[in-house]
């Protein structure tokens, strides 16, 4: 053997020898955070950790891009961490642990995460694979000050997407405000004013649909909006893949009459907007066929690679314990998915009262969310769909696609993943 | 020799440097015994193999191996990212890729992203890259004049070098965006309306241009430096005698003689242009709309980003550029061997 | 000062300015503007607060309201300069507001509010550095363990990139043997492939050699660069091939004659191929990205991208991380630039 050879094998045992063995009672969460939430996951689980010395647990904070990105690739290659946050949770369903055998009382999570336990398993499948950490509900917000200083009256519950546009419109134009309104970049969003206007992209056979006639409408009405200056552009124009981009900024900037974004915001708006405007969440705006939002959060799931499920199943028992759950809860400013703690009532940390306010209304507005809608984050192809509506609907913003090609285009790339998903 | 290199002499390096390569040194000449040994045994030709050895294992194992998998890849069908589970399907990717009712639109093609990113490379490539060379010939220009502190002008424009693409793109978003640097300043001395730069199809592109030129700049003046420097003082000291106007100087006799360089700089600022990504993707994230996203983006996203990942389309895409990036090195091989030819005369 | 002067004044020569002295003047000091003006507006942001950096217009130096302890008020207050209806200004503290109007009290008399409407008073502004965006990163962010990673990933790449290819270099340029154009060949072709390119494949390799997750599967893939080979075969070319044969007569071996003769000899390639692989390695991204998922392992670059979340950046953290991972680019830059610079004007590099 040459030297180099022997080099070469030395570097590489070197290399093998420092992988990191999986230990019994080692436990890795990979985390995502888009505020205070892992600091408060931290703690947390530091408690845990006290109460369970033969348990090290280890939260790897990543961006959600690397969980968007490189995880799905680390999971296809059989890797991963044990536990992780992610939104894509019925995609990559197939790469989750069932935890039915390794939590201490399955009725318990069935009763308080039942609902939602479809988001994240494969189709026809009964397993447990973790719960929501948070729920999420698409909605609007208003700045109220700017209302009140152009003297225009805020649309009540049963306004349309249309009262709303013409209220925005007036109101920047009084106040000298650059954007009546603004929607998020993103599949999700645009997907509860589609329903609104009475789109179902779920086929008879649960395959995706071509795009109908409900869809039609949001969009060419959004895109109109763009062009005529009603809805920011900039947000919609500003990348080219499936990049989420949020007009966060330019609401808490005062820049924005009315903002569609979704309860995830709160946090956010309480702590940058301050005491600089009076904001108020006003719900989802109405169409002809509801006045709906759209459901859906992140999910914190077991994967199936890992070599401790016993622990993995002590560490998702305490995390969704109600206690515990409601503690997070409190502390982020989330909405739960707990049935327990939603019965037992919540105490937000937060001495803004326009905070509990807008989750009020958050909670209020869920009651009008339509049944087609409630049925997405469970549906296999909903991904699919969002993002091809992203970009071609972007597409179209630009100027780049005519409204029919965009359509076209939205069909064709859905029925593309479908033959590549075969 | 090797006797007398062992002996722990005093180096002729001082201090710091000394202490650091003794061990180093005591190693090298442990090494040395056996072989010696395997030089007798395999003669020059198995040093030769010797020397390659560790390079070549590394680059087949991580470089080569890629390489051809990838093709693999562009043959087969699924998400799916072990050879083993994914299904063969011929020239389905590259059919795909290629379909279009005509070439002149992309919008008529099937994949109409691909050329979408193909049309805007090519545009990237036609204006980036004779700006950028006529920027770094100017600075070069200027940095070969009789300067005070000249290693310190030349160290000005290399800066931008040694960031990395991630930090230049997040710098000039800062700068170009809504809440920028240059909204504010307009605004303080026009008084002028914030404008959103980077939602703007033609300032878009042009920050794209601008950005990847600022990032390059330092090194190919620097390419160009050397090239002027390397040109005979006397030549220019006889134009001067003779009362050559500068300009005509510069065309007769400056730019001839540094044609063996710019041919250099000419190659390699192309071969970069096509594989133009990073600091655009975090300037403009390929938008407005599509107008900036260009090949690699697009491979990038289609392979790994996209919620509609599919790697063999991407490993297709891949290949057709890597075909035109093969031919642009080949272009270069002999446009530095004609210079070095050029050299030796 | 003189120094300056001299640098303004100094001409083409003769008695007046010459154009291409202007032109010369106008690129320099553009030069520097453009250079460094965009890093250092970077570094003033990120000693903002999240709320000023969302403000328009931006301000230039990070500002924040003033506040003032007022009696009978737990918290402090914010302060704001207010447009009395007698057309006088006063400073007075903010309470509470509602709506358009704002209830305020001046902090001299306490007791008293007063309502004013919102448009007439503006914060009293202070500049403060939001050091916080540098300290609670700190806290809550392993940066020791991430600095120690990318200087070890850094290091060791660059190390082992040296020895490899100055190896391989040697061989290519100074033996004849079969195959050998093969190979440059090879080399050549492979010297502009993106990483992007073969990302997915290289992912499958490292990850069936069990390197997920394991600063080594960052290095090896990295090290055998072809431009480093490249770039060193040709400097070692121009090594006259006589220096190597009386080694031989003197009965070096060939090993010798690698590390005592050509290596030395190749120091300012070996040098320019140095500095670039500490800059690439210490400014990868998204190949450490993708194998490092455990952020016991997290090098700068990918610990700095942990502010991103799905709906919000933390964008006060982002920049002032960036702005920590420049410094060592910086630090080289400072003390190595005329090596970097006349180096690579040396070796022409290609």
């Amino acid at each position: 053997m040459t030297k180099a050879k022997k080099m070469l094998l030395a570097t590489l045992t070197v290399g093998l020898l420092s992988t990191t063995a999986a230990l019994a009672g080692d436990v890795r969460i990979m985390w995502y955070s888009d505020g205070v939430e892992g600091e408060v996951l931290q703690d947390l689980i530091n408690r845990f950790m006290k109460d369970n010395p033969d348990i090290k647990v280890t939260i790897d904070n990543v961006s959600y891009s690397n969980i968007r990105e490189q995880l799905p690739v680390q999971l296809e290659a059989g890797g991963g961490p044990d536990i992780v946050r992610v939104t894509d949770l019925k995609v990559q369903s197939k790469h989750w642990l069932d935890l039915t055998p390794y939590v201490k009382d399955p009725k318990y999570w069935q009763d308080n995460y039942g609902e939602q336990a479809d988001w994240m398993r494969p189709d026809g499948s009964s397993q447990i694979s973790g719960f929501m950490t948070q729920i999420t509900l698409t909605g609007g917000f208003a700045n109220k000050t700017l209302f009140d200083q152009a003297g225009v009256p805020l649309p009540d519950a049963k306004a349309s997407w249309d009262d709303w546009a013409a209220a925005a419109k007036k109101v920047a134009e009084s106040q000298q405000v650059p954007y009546p309104l603004a929607l998020d970049r993103s599949g999700h969003r645009i997907t509860a004013p589609n329903i609104s206007f009475g789109a179902n992209y779920v086929a008879a056979d649960g395959m995706p649909a071509p795009l109908d006639q409900g869809a039609k409408d949001f969009i060419a009405k959004f895109v109109g909006w763009n062009s005529d200056g009603i809805a920011n552009k900039d947000v919609w124009v500003s990348a080219a893949g499936t990049t989420y981009r949020a007009a966060a900024e330019d609401f808490i900037n005062a820049q924005l009459v009315y903002y569609y974004s979704g309860s995830w915001q709160i946090p956010n708006f309480a702590t940058k907007i301050g005491d600089a405007f009076d904001w108020v969440a006003t719900g989802s705006p109405c169409g002809p066929a509801a006045c709906s939002g759209m459901p859906g959060g992140a999910g914190l799931v077991a994967v199936k690679y890992t070599k401790n499920p016993e622990d993995v199943g002590k560490v998702m028992d305490y995390l969704a314990s109600e206690p515990v759950a409601k503690e997070f809860a409190e502390r982020t400013l989330f909405l739960p998915a707990n049935k327990a703690v939603i019965a037992g009532g919540l105490d937000f940390k937060s001495d803004n009262p326009q905070v509990k306010a807008a989750l009020n209304a958050f909670v209020a507005a869920s009651s009008t969310t339509s049944p087609v809608a409630l049925k997405m984050p469970g549906w296999k192809w909903s991904d699919a769909y969002y993002s091809a509506m992203v970009g071609r609907v972007s597409q179209a913003v630009a100027g780049e696609l005519s409204l029919d090609e965009a359509y076209q285009r939205i069909d064709q790339d859905v029925a593309d993943k479908v033959k590549q998903a075969k | 020799m090797a006797a007398q290199d062992s002996s722990p002499r005093p180096a002729p390096s001082p201090g710091l440097t000394g202490a650091f390569f003794a061990p180093v040194r005591l190693l090298m000449s442990l090494i040395d015994a056996p072989l010696r040994a395997w030089q007798k045994a395999a003669g020059l030709t198995g040093m030769a193999g010797f020397f390659l050895l560790p390079n070549m294992a590394i680059f087949t194992i991580f470089v080569l191996l890629p390489l051809v998998i990838n093709f693999v890849y562009s043959m087969s069908g699924g998400t799916a990212i072990f050879l083993a589970e994914r299904t063969f399907v011929g020239a389905e990717q590259y059919e795909r890729l290629l379909t279009c009712a005509s070439y002149l639109d992309p919008g008529t093609c099937a994949e109409d992203r691909f050329w979408i990113a193909v049309r805007n490379t090519g545009l990237f490539l036609l204006v980036q890259v004779p700006l950028l060379i006529a920027v770094a010939l100017v600075t070069a220009l200027v940095l070969n004049r009789d300067l005070k502190a000249r290693s310190f002008w030349r160290a000005v424009f290399f800066f931008p070098v040694l960031l990395s693409p991630v930090v230049v793109g997040l710098i000039w978003r800062w700068i170009l965006q809504r809440q920028g640097l240059l909204n504010l300043l307009l605004y303080e001395t026009a008084g002028a309306d914030p404008h959103s730069w980077l939602s703007d199809r033609f300032w878009a592109f042009a920050a794209a241009v601008g950005v990847s030129i600022w990032a390059h700049v330092g090194f190919y003046a620097l390419i160009l430096l050397a090239g002027l420097q390397a040109i005979p003082k006397d030549i220019y000291e006889a134009a001067e005698m003779d009362g050559t106007r500068p300009t005509r100087v510069f065309w007769r006799i400056t730019l001839p003689l540094l044609m063996p360089n710019l041919l250099v700089v000419l190659v390699l600022a192309l071969i970069r242009a096509v594989q133009v990504f990073d600091e655009v993707y975090v300037l403009t994230g390929g938008g407005p709309g599509t107008s900036t996203m260009y090949l690699i983006q697009y491979i990038f996203e289609t392979g790994f980003a996209s919620q509609l990942r599919n790697p063999g389309l991407a490993a297709a895409a891949s290949i057709l550029m890597g075909i035109v990036l093969v031919v642009l090195t080949l272009i270069q091989i002999a446009a530095s061997r004609a210079s070095e030819r050029r050299g030796q005369r | 000062m003189s120094a300056v002067a001299e640098f303004l004044l100094s001409r083409r020569g003769g008695k007046f300015w010459h154009w291409t002295d202007i032109v010369t003047w106008i690129w320099l000091v553009g030069g520097l503007v453009l250079m460094f003006g965009p890093a250092l507006w970077l570094a003033l942001s990120s000693f903002k607060t999240p709320a000023a950096l969302a403000a328009f217009p931006p301000s230039l130096l990070p500002y924040v309201t003033q506040q003032a302890v007022v009696e009978g008020y737990e918290k402090p207050l914010p302060l704001f300069t207010v447009t009395m209806d007698d057309g006088g200004t006063k400073t007075l503290a903010e309470v509470r507001r509602i709506g358009t109007v704002a209830q305020m009290v001046d902090p001299a008399v306490p007791a008293e509010i007063i309502k004013v409407p919102i448009s007439q008073r503006k914060p009293l502004e202070t500049i403060e550095f939001a050091i916080s965006n540098y300290t609670e990163p700190f806290i809550h962010f392993d940066f020791l363990r991430y600095l120690w990673n990318s200087v070890f990933v850094t290091t060791m790449a660059t190390l082992i990139t040296l020895i490899v290819n100055s190896m391989a270099a040697f061989a290519l340029s100074k033996y004849r043997f079969r195959g050998q154009s093969t190979i440059m060949m090879l080399i050549l072709a492979t010297l502009m492939v993106p990483l992007g390119v073969i990302m997915v494949p290289l992912y499958s390799i490292v990850s069936a050699l069990g390197l997920t997750n394991n600063l080594w599967g960052v290095i090896l893939p990295t090290v055998a660069t072809p431009t480093g080979v490249f770039l060193l075969r040709q400097y070692m070319l121009t090594i006259p091939d006589e220096l190597i044969d009386a080694a031989r007569m003197d009965k070096a071996s060939e090993w010798q004659i690698y590390w005592r003769i050509v290596l030395p000899l190749a120091a300012p390639a070996l040098a320019v191929l140095g500095i670039f692989s500490v800059m690439w390695r210490w400014n990868d991204f998204l190949w450490p990205l993708i194998v490092l998922s455990r952020k016991e392992l997290y090098t700068l670059q990918v610990g700095l991208n942990i502010y991103s979340g799905e709906l919000n950046m933390q964008w006060h953290f982002i920049l002032a991380m960036t702005v920590v991972t420049m410094i060592p680019v910086v630090l080289v830059f400072i003390f190595l630039q005329r090596f970097i610079t006349t180096g690579i004007a040396g070796t022409g590099l290609k």
